[in-house]
This record gives structure tokens, C-alpha cells and sequence, in this order.
């Protein structure tokens, strides 16, 4: 009989999974209070390669070691639910204003009392209750090819619904999340009537249908299939570190006097509700929003630190300072679902 | 299912529709049937979750969806069904029957290296597409500069069922071969025979007579495009796999994504209907294999291997080096996690492919031996999973799964921790992947002939000792199929594989997602170039073999 291969292949699933304790439970025995932990379990929905070098950083200067677990972030939630008081998790990382309230809306999240974290992040990075801290700032804002929409054309998200653009305009697809805090916050300012007459008269500009990144976005400007655009800036300023001769820059909207400021979003980190160890969990928080951790995440991957004391990355710093949405990005998340809902009546698919 | 024709019948038609129904074969144990049911309990688990969702209706949402989504998505799936079936159906036919039925310079590559583009998952197959064809591309400036000419919008409907069809004619393409290299070349002798022409005695007697494994594979098809959700949302085509992330990920209502879940499993139940009672007047029974010389086709052959040679290029060539000329830059990116990776998402294939296959067997075989209501429901139920996105399906398993153990640990006291292991993972690519074991294995089981168990059981041989001696030879290939299918299907998998795998258990695809997760596109060509190499050994390693068999 040939099953011999397939006898061993059970066997050696079935030793994979007695070797496969979780970790943390008792990686403490030998140290001195309950909660130092000396391993943290992290669930993030960020890029690995991202977080990777500044995990090990931390275990170089603490001891402390970090296992993580990637995923997108509603099923890290659902997960993070469905596991309850028994979760292994200590922290939970993530991007997106929206997706962060949505975790203290389903309770995954508890507060953190400290006074760092409340002197290294601005009040409209973080949860009003502290369940929650901006880590990066992502402008979220107007790029464009200077030959084709010189910069004196331009001056509001809210402009690019105007006629003068149609068949110049490349969209992301209203799928994105970023669209829908972007949308999101537009509605807290100018309310929904007239940000659903602005997503119909984006619809009617564009140039082609909405594409499925940022990505694709610089790419059409670059190929002259359209003039302007809104993305993410760090994906733009990745797109000029490949290729500084992009003729695609960033424009700063809605600056003028009485103008609400450039769509702000954050990556952000929690101590979740029933992490084992939410003391060093809170350290590691701590850490992550200052001096090195900072200039890591924001040097590594081109978005702004959130904290304000940190010097951005040469290349974003060219494009000159500029002023945000001051609004508080958890009410981004609180309206996310009526966005979605007033994109798909306005066309914006 | 199918059926393969007695060797020496002179009338084809005879053989497809007449074949001797098979005579109960006695040795085998009523347990089988219970351990078949036992083995589709798992996927109860997100079945129910699924069904019981539409209890909880979320009148808001749902009223949303319906009024501005569904509707507009209903339209999308419908078409992108038709035309990725029917392309599959064709293209993996015209294939196959070429392969198999006639002969041409280049043929017994072309045998196998048309199975290749199994390998390439079709999130990273959009992608590179896209890549390759967009608006800015090189190619694509390049003719609207030199020769006047914009290339149509890859990022349309055609475009998407091209890519499509590309990544999934393979399902059809690779039962479709077996079906005429076993039966078809004797039946197209037979029809040319009684005077019939090439073209005549092909669709007249060939083509009849692999309808049922054609229509197999092009379900199987058609419930993983259902099922897509990585290669329509990089073309953002809206199908209501979208719309069930849009309601689980934008609108935080995880009841209404599976109450749409809900909709697209009567769509598979639908489609199953349809093929099963497309072959509901045909009875098939295996007579074992016969050679028959194939055509000759002379100089016109040398279209057949343009054509072969062309679907390679597009299929597999082009890709390929697209992803190979964007890996090349980010070469640092390879580090020892990249050995680790590949080790486990090949260790979790092989594991999956093992005991899926064997599931799916016990499965077939209690069906065939014992039929009954009990042994129909258990294969239905069992095949379903293979038309729920994969996300679903493993919130469907894992969430309730976890709050029982939550729940056992809160109310008993008993710390048992069901979810977050290796099992519970196997068990849902089990779940996922059954109907993709499920239809070669039960293809297989018909060439075990009811005169054969006869005569075993004359001369004392029964039981284990059966299996062993008389189905295990008989059904070899079959299994190598069926756990080729799961194996690969596994290592291209990403959502169960998100979800629920253990700490530690990092594979390609989760890799894969950590890069395109925020955009780096083409720093992710290198996993999915791996996931690609790494597929490709065990569909050169099988069809190789299949190949020297034949």
C-alpha cells in the first residue's frame, strides 16, 4: 500500500499542531511582576515589511519579544471577537480612522491613561477615550501633472466636480477605504447634500473608470490618460523614489482662509480589551509614538509622523507644509457607512 | 459520473447511453455512510452561519444594497459567469480534444504544459494583466505612439473574462483530456468508421461522450468565479463577492454579508442542479482504457500548435516575465523568512491535498455503494463550500467555533483551544476544496466495474484487502488529480489562510497580502512569482507521469 505518505503527512500535521502552543500564557515565569511580559502578540492589518524592522528594534532595546499575526482589519476583528477573553493578543494595529472606531465600536479596544502618548499625539489623532492613537499621519489629497492642471487651476476637492475638469479626472474606487473617510469628513463639514452633488460631478469628470489603487491613479496622470487626481501621498512619493522624473506632483486643497484643510487619516494602535499583558503593551504604544519608532515608520514608508516633534522624510518635505482637517479623525469612522452608501447613489462605483 | 466507452462497441452512442448500471457491490459497509456524513458535518458550521444570518435581517442595509448594489451586480456576475464558463468550456475543450485526439508537432509538450497555468493564481495573473496592458503600460504607448492605435481598456468586462478564462480553462482542460484520450479517440475511430468526417464524427461522437466531465469541470469553473474576489477587485469589477466585502468591510454588517452569501450559494445550488440533471439520463460505466491512433493532421497541424503555443505565451509566458523583470528589483526583499514561507505553504498543500482527497473518496465511494438520500445530501453539502468567498466561509467557521470554545472555557472551565491550529485550517481548505477533490475522485470510482468487485469478492478478495488491491490501482490517477487540484488551490489561497492560520504559519499568499495590502504591488511580484514556481513543480511532477503513463 502506497498510503505510507499519506500516514505520514497526518502524523506530521498532527506534531505541527502539538507544537504549536501559542505563545506568551507563561513566557513570563522569570520575571518579577505577572504583566512584564518579555513576548507581546500584535494582530496588524499593516504592511509586515513595515513593521518587521521596527519589532525587532524593539526586542534589541527591551528584551521583549513581538510575534504578529497580518491579516485585513475586520477579520483581525471578528477574530479578536470571537476569541474574547481568551484572545492571545496584546495590541492591535491598523490603518484607518474607520477602522479604528469600528474596533472601539465593537468593544476590542480598552482606554490607556498616558500622559506620553498624550504629549506625543495631537488630540485629533487619537480616540477622545483613549482606546486608540494615531501612529502616522496619510494626507490624503490632490495630485497632478503641472503641464496639464498648472497649479493656479486648482484649489478644492470640492472643484474637481466642476466642468472644467471633465474628462481629466482619475479616481481610486470608492471601495477604498481612504475614499470613505475622505468622503466621510467631507459630509461632517459641508453635509450630505452637497457632498453627494460634488461625488456625482466627480463621476461625470472622469476620465475612466475608477481604478482599483492609488497606484493606478499616478499611473494614468503620468500617462497623460488624465490631468488630476486624489491619492494617498506616500504612494506617490514611493512611485518618485522609483522614478523622480514622474511629471506627477501634489497640490494641498482647500487651504485658503475658511477652508477646512487636506484630508488627514492615521495607522494607529490599541491595547486590546482582554490582552494579557496591557501594561507592556502599553509601553510598547508608548514607544512606537516617539523619537526612533517614528522616524522609522514615517522614513520607511513616506507618510507623516504623528508626532508632531519628528522631522519628516526629505522628499515629502519638498512639497512644502500645509494645513489639515482638524477634525477629529474618529468621526471619519462613525460616518464610514453612510459614505459608502452615498457613493453608490451617486454612481461612484 | 462519466463514463468511459466498452472498447470494442461498435456504436458510441450505444456505450454513452446504455452502459450496464452497476450492480450493488456488497463488501463494503454500511459505515461508510455515516463516516461520509460525519465528514461533511464541518461543512455545516458555515453553512449555518450563513443560513442563520438571514434570520437576523438588517432591514437598512440590506434595503441599500438592493435599492443602489445588487442590482447592478446581479448583471455583473450573470455575465462574467457566461463568459467565463463558456470561455473555459471552450478554450479548455478545443485543448483537450487537440491533445488528445489528433497529432501535431510539439503535442506531447503541449500535453502538459497546458495544465501550467493552473499554477498561477488569478489575483497575481489580474494584476500582472494589468501591468502589462493598462493605459500607461510601455506595450500599449508603444502602439499608440508608433502605429496610431489604442489597445481596447483592459479594465473592462471582456477584458476581466479574458484573464479570467486564462487562469481557469486549466480545470476543464485537464478532465477534458482524460475524457477523449480515454474513450473519445476510440469513439471518433468508430464514427469515422461509419463514414463520418473528422468534424462530424467529433461532435457527434468525441464531444457527447466527454459532455459529463466538460460540464464537471466547467462547474468547478464557475463556482470558483463566484467565489473570486481577489481578480475582480483589481479590475474593480463589482459581482456580489464585492458586495458582500462591501457590506462586511464598509458598512460593518457582518450578518448582511452572509445574508448575500446566502444568495450566491442558491446560485451554486443552481449551477450543481443544472449539471446534475444535464447527465440525468446518462449512465456511464468505465471499461477501462483503450488506445486509439489519433489523426493525422499533416501540415494543418501546425495550427494546432500556433494556438497551443499562443495561449502559453498569454497564459503563462507573459506573466511570468512580467513578474519575473518586477521581482528582479526587489531581489533584497529575499530573505530566510522566504525559505520558511514556502516551506509551510507547501506543507500546508500537501497536507490539505492528503486529506481532502482521502475525504472526498470516502465521500464518492459511500455515494456509489451506497446511494441513497442520506449519501446525495452529504455530497451536495459537501461541494458547497467550494461557492463561498473564502473569507466567509472562514469568519463562517471560525467565529463560531471560537465562542464555543470561549464558551466552554467561561461556562466549564475546559481550556480548549479548538480555533487558532492546525486542524481547524485544514478543516476549512477542506471545506473549501472538496468539490475540487470531489469530481475526479468520483470520475475515477466509475472505472472501477461492478464485474470487477464481482470477480474479486469470487476469489475471497474484500474489505481492505479490496481496496488495496483492486480500487487503489485503478484509481491512482484519479487521486493524483484530485490532490493536484486541492494542492495547488491551496497554495494560491489567501483568505482562509489569513484568517486562520496559526502564529508562525506565514505562507506565499499571506506574504503576498502583506505587500499588495498597501499598495506595493510590485514588491509583492516576488511571492507571487514563488507561489507561481512553487505550484508549478507539483503540475509538472503529476502531469509528467501522467504523461509517461499514457
Amino acid at each position: 500500500m502506497r498510503l505510507l505518505p499519506l500516514t505520514a503527512v497526518i502524523l506530521a500535521a498532527l506534531a505541527a499542531c502539538s507544537a504549536d502552543k501559542p505563545p506568551s500564557s507563561d513566557a513570563g515565569t522569570d520575571a518579577p511582576s505577572s504583566d512584564a511580559a518579555t513576548e507581546l502578540v500584535v494582530y496588524t492589518s499593516r504592511n509586515e515589511q513595515l513593521l518587521k524592522p521596527l519589532f525587532d528594534r524593539y526586542t534589541e532595546e527591551t528584551g521583549v519579544k513581538i510575534t504578529y499575526l497580518t491579516d485585513k482589519a475586520p477579520p483581525l476583528m471578528e477574530r479578536l471577537k470571537a476569541e474574547g477573553s481568551r484572545s492571545k493578543a496584546d495590541v492591535f494595529i491598523t490603518v484607518d480612522a474607520g477602522n479604528l472606531w469600528q474596533a472601539t465600536n465593537m468593544d476590542l479596544l480598552q482606554p490607556v491613561d498616558s500622559q506620553r502618548l498624550r504629549d506625543n499625539i495631537p488630540e485629533n489623532l487619537r480616540d477622545p477615550e483613549n482606546r486608540w492613537f494615531g501612529l502616522s499621519v496619510r494626507a490624503r489629497t490632490i495630485i497632478h501633472d503641472p503641464a496639464e492642471a498648472p497649479a493656479d487651476t486648482l484649489s478644492t476637492y470640492e472643484d474637481l466636480a466642476d466642468p472644467k475638469w471633465k474628462g481629466k479626472l482619475c479616481l481610486r474606487t470608492s471601495n477604498s477605504v481612504y475614499n470613505q473617510s475622505l468622503i466621510a469628513t467631507m459630509m461632517a463639514s459641508l453635509g450630505a447634500e452637497k457632498t453627494e452633488e460634488v461625488v456625482r460631478g466627480w463621476v461625470a469628470n472622469l476620465a475612466a473608470p475608477p481604478m482599483a489603487s492609488d497606484n493606478e491613479v499616478i499611473d494614468a496622470i503620468a500617462a497623460g490618460r488624465c490631468a488630476v487626481g486624489i491619492s494617498n501621498t506616500y504612494y506617490l512619493g514611493r512611485a518618485l523614489r522609483k522614478d523622480e522624473a514622474l511629471p506627477v506632483t501634489v497640490f494641498w486643497p482647500n487651504q485658503a482662509e475658511g477652508e477646512r484643510g487636506v484630508h488627514v487619516n492615521v495607522s494607529g494602535a490599541g491595547v486590546t480589551r482582554h490582552a494579557p499583558h496591557p501594561q507592556a503593551a502599553r509601553e510598547f504604544i508608548e514607544w512606537l509614538s516617539d523619537g526612533d519608532a517614528q522616524e522609522l515608520f514615517a522614513g520607511e514608508n513616506l507618510e507623516y509622523p504623528a508626532n508632531p516633534k519628528i522631522a519628516t522624510d526629505p522628499l515629502i518635505k519638498a512639497w512644502g507644509d500645509y494645513r489639515q482637517d482638524l477634525i477629529n479623525v474618529s468621526q471619519a469612522g462613525a460616518m464610514q457607512a453612510d459614505a459608502v452608501k452615498l457613493m453608490d447613489r451617486a454612481g461612484y462605483r | 459520473m462519466p463514463a468511459i466507452a466498452e472498447p470494442f462497441t461498435a456504436s458510441p452512442a450505444a456505450a454513452a447511453s446504455g452502459g450496464a448500471r452497476h450492480a450493488r457491490a456488497l463488501p463494503v459497509p454500511r459505515g461508510w455512510t455515516w463516516l461520509a456524513v460525519a465528514l461533511t458535518l464541518p461543512s455545516l458550521i458555515p453553512l449555518g452561519a450563513t443560513l442563520a444570518a438571514l434570520a437576523r435581517p438588517e432591514s437598512e442595509t440590506l434595503q441599500h444594497l438592493w435599492q443602489y448594489v445588487l442590482p447592478q451586480v446581479a448583471g455583473n456576475t450573470a455575465w462574467l459567469l457566461l463568459g467565463v464558463g463558456a470561455g473555459s468550456a471552450i478554450l479548455g475543450t478545443a485543448l483537450a480534444a487537440l491533445v488528445a485526439l489528433c497529432e501535431f508537432p510539439g503535442r506531447r509538450w503541449f500535453a502538459w504544459l497546458l495544465v501550467l497555468p493552473l499554477a498561477m493564481p488569478g489575483y497575481v495573473l489580474a494584476v500582472a494583466f494589468i501591468g502589462l496592458f493598462d493605459y500607461g503600460a510601455p506595450f500599449t504607448a508603444w502602439l499608440r505612439e508608433h502605429a496610431a492605435w489604442q489597445l481596447p481598456d483592459i479594465r473592462s468586462r471582456a477584458g476581466l473574462i479574458a484573464v479570467m478564462t486564462l487562469a481557469l480553462y486549466p480545470y476543464v482542460y485537464l478532465v477534458a483530456r482524460e475524457a477523449f484520450a480515454s474513450q473519445g479517440a476510440r469513439a471518433l475511430e468508430a464514427a469515422r468508421a461509419l463514414g463520418m468526417g473528422p468534424w462530424r464524427a467529433f461532435f457527434r461522437a468525441s464531444l457527447p461522450m466527454a459532455r459529463p466531465w466538460i460540464a464537471g469541470g466547467t462547474l468547478l469553473v464557475m463556482m470558483e468565479t463566484l467565489a473570486d474576489f481577489g481578480a475582480v477587485s483589481a479590475f474593480n469589477y463589482d459581482t456580489f463577492t464585492t458586495a458582500i466585502y462591501k457590506a462586511w468591510f464598509a458598512l460593518f454588517s457582518t450578518d448582511t454579508a452572509l445574508q448575500i452569501a446566502a444568495v450566491l450559494l442558491v446560485a451554486v445550488l443552481v449551477l450543481v442542479g443544472l449539471e446534475t440533471a444535464s447527465r440525468r439520463r446518462q449512465s456511464f460505466v468505465s471499461v477501462g482504457h483503450a488506445k486509439a491512433p489519433r489523426l493525422q493532421t499533416g501540415r494543418r497541424g501546425w495550427w494546432a500548435t500556433t494556438l497551443c503555443a499562443l495561449v502559453l505565451v498569454v497564459a503563462l509566458g507573459l506573466p511570468l516575465s512580467q513578474l519575473g523583470w518586477q521581482a528582479l528589483a526587489h531581489l533584497d526583499d529575499l530573505d530566510p523568512r522566504y525559505f520558511a514561507s514556502l516551506r509551510n505553504a507547501l506543507s500546508l498543500s500537501a497536507m490539505a491535498a492528503a486529506l481532502t482527497t482521502a475525504a472526498a473518496f470516502v465521500i464518492a465511494l459511500a455515494a456509489r455503494e451506497q446511494p441513497g438520500m442520506l449519501t446525495t445530501t452529504a455530497t451536495r453539502i459537501s461541494t458547497l463550500g467550494y461557492g463561498l468567498p473564502g473569507a466567509l466561509l472562514a469568519i463562517g467557521l471560525y467565529v463560531p467555533v471560537a465562542r464555543f470554545s470561549t464558551w466552554l472555557a467561561e461556562t466549564r472551565g475546559w481550556d480548549v483551544p479548538l480555533e487558532g491550529g492546525l486542524v481547524l485550517l485544514l478543516v476549512a481548505y477542506g471545506i473549501r476544496f472538496l468539490a475540487v477533490a470531489h469530481a475526479p475522485v468520483a470520475g475515477g470510482l466509475l472505472r472501477v466495474r461492478p464485474r470487477l468487485l464481482e470477480a474479486s469478492r469470487s476469489m475471497g478478495v474484500t474489505g481492505a484487502r479490496q481496496l488495496r488491491v483492486v480500487h487503489w490501482p485503478l484509481l491512482r490517477g484519479s487521486f493524483a488529480t484530485a490532490g493536484l487540484l486541492v494542492l495547488v488551490d491551496t497554495m494560491k489561497e489567501m483568505p482562509i489562510t489569513l484568517m486562520m492560520r496559526p502564529f508562525g504559519w506565514d505562507t506565499l499568499a499571506t506574504r503576498v497580502f502583506e505587500l499588495t495590502n498597501e499598495g506595493e504591488y510590485a514588491r509583492a511580484a516576488l511571492p507571487s512569482l514563488a507561489i507561481a514556481l512553487a505550484g508549478l513543480i507539483p503540475v509538472i511532477a503529476l502531469t509528467r507521469r501522467g504523461r509517461d503513463a499514457a
